[in-house]
């Protein structure tokens, strides 16, 4: 026998479930309760850096959407730094109404998701190379038993995402595609369109992270 | 400051034949591993500001004309990490159904009638020890669609976050000695006995309040962090 390792075991995750609107966003479930909401809109007119709309669909292994997921982003501010004690970057500064989180769920009817931020400045990655603008992203819904990791990375960001140690990361050069969101700037703000394939042709790149 | 590896051995697998939805909605393809970075080891921050005085009472954050129907119940624990240290003012919500099995939810078509007094969701922030708790009635087990005959468990979903993205967890808390837990192919998409039985929380008679409400006890563990003297930077500069 050997000394026993005391640390504790992960508590296993469970499915979201079809209803996980009435504790994560009551307001999508029918209903009205706390004073105080998260919300799809992470800047507020304080906020510094570009307005930017992130739009998409979370598309299943048959190709139909998901009009029951719910989806969360965590981000950098426009400098590059995120609102956290464990961030020690040197250089910009912290944005204090910024939290660089938020949450919405797929539409009932239309399917689509959609966040209302800023884009993200360059943050600094492992052993010092630089990571290109992007937007962590956790998906979960009825049917996914364990959250889903991926990033949004954005399509006007050519030259960064080249030297990206993340994209880098995946071997398959035709897979990095599948986490680069496309510009749309037909209205009065642009738009990423970043569609999350869940399962099969054009899968996207899920990380264990 | 990353965190520990995911033990993927005590996690459900994303393709679970037995939960059917799972099927469709399960990547074919690797989960791509990835050592943390400041992206992964930071998370949002929540204060106890942005909640209300009766977010985590859900016998009265949404009574109407009287208290809802059901058994009067505490749940509470401590949120701690791998290793053994409490997760402080971090985020806990929680939704549950009524004590029919009924959610007061649009897509809940299910023939138990609503609970005019009840809403179903809360909140709490944990205290310094790590320490939340909240007070329910307990919810009762309902029909699904899986077999044409599955029903699940009583039991309430928990969302928490932790100090870093890479911690975030839903999971579902259930009730000691209920015989639904073991026909449950939800609770069986989890590989581990022991990592199931870690899901069910016992009666707590001592936090019980004698002649108003009983009590149960649930824990729940978030991934640790490495401390170890000689890291690796995360930063370049
Ligand atoms: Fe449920």
């Amino acid at each position: 026998m050997v000394q026993s390792l005391d640390y504790l075991k992960e508590t296993a995750s469970q499915t979201a479930g079809p209803y996980v609107h009435i504790g994560l966003i009551p307001s999508q479930a029918g209903f009205d309760i706390f004073e105080n909401n998260f919300t799809n809109v992470l800047a507020d007119e304080n906020t510094r850096g570009e307005r930017i709309i992130i739009e998409g669909r979370v598309i299943d292994g048959t190709g139909t959407p998901l009009r029951d997921a719910l989806l969360e982003i965590w981000q950098a501010n426009a400098d590059g730094r995120y609102n956290h004690q464990l961030d020690r970057q040197k250089s910009g500064k912290v944005d204090e109404g910024f939290r660089g989180w938020g949450r919405t769920g797929t539409d009932f009817d239309t399917a689509v998701y959609r966040f209302e931020t800023i884009k993200p400045g360059v943050v600094s990655g492992r052993n010092g190379k630089d990571m290109a603008p992007h937007i962590n992203f956790w998906i979960v819904a009825r049917g996914i038993n364990i959250g889903l990791n991926t990033r949004m990375y954005f399509a006007d960001e050519q030259e960064a995402n080249a030297a990206d140690p993340v994209l880098n990361l995946i071997e398959q050069k035709t897979r990095r595609k599948t986490l680069i969101a496309d510009r749309d700037d037909s209205g009065s703000i642009p738009v990423y369109r970043f569609d999350i394939i869940l399962q099969g042709d054009g899968e996207t790149v899920f990380f264990d992270i | 400051m990353e965190f520990y590896q995911r033990d993927r051995t005590l996690q459900p697998a994303g393709y679970t034949p037995i939960y059917k939805t799972s099927v469709a909605r399960s990547p074919r393809q690797s989960l791509m591993s990835l050592q943390g970075s400041l992206s992964e080891i930071t998370g949002p921050v929540f204060g106890q500001n942005e909640l209300g005085p009766l977010d985590n009472d859900l016998i009265r954050n949404y009574a109407k004309d009287g208290d809802p129907i059901g058994e009067r119940i505490f749940v509470h624990g401590r949120v701690l990490d791998e290793n053994n240290r409490p997760v402080p003012n971090t985020l806990v919500e929680f939704w549950q159904a009524n004590a029919g099995g009924r959610y007061r939810h649009k897509k809940d078509t299910y023939l138990a009638p609503i609970d005019p007094n009840f809403g179903g969701c809360g909140r709490a922030l944990t205290d310094e020890n790590g320490y939340y708790f909240f007070r329910t009635i307990k919810p009762g087990p309902y029909p699904w669609r899986n077999y044409v005959n599955s029903w699940r468990p009583a039991h309430i979903h928990f969302s928490v976050f932790g100090s870093g993205f890479a911690q975030r967890l839903i999971t579902q808390m259930y009730f000691e000695g209920d015989p639904l837990i073991k026909e449950c192919p939800i609770v069986h998409v989890i590989p581990d006995e022991d990592a199931i039985n870690r899901l069910i929380a016992p009666i707590d008679l001592k936090g019980s309040v004698p002649l108003d409400t009983i009590a149960y006890k649930f824990d729940i563990v978030l991934r640790g962090r490495r401390s170890t003297l000689f890291e690796n930077r995360l930063e370049g500069n």
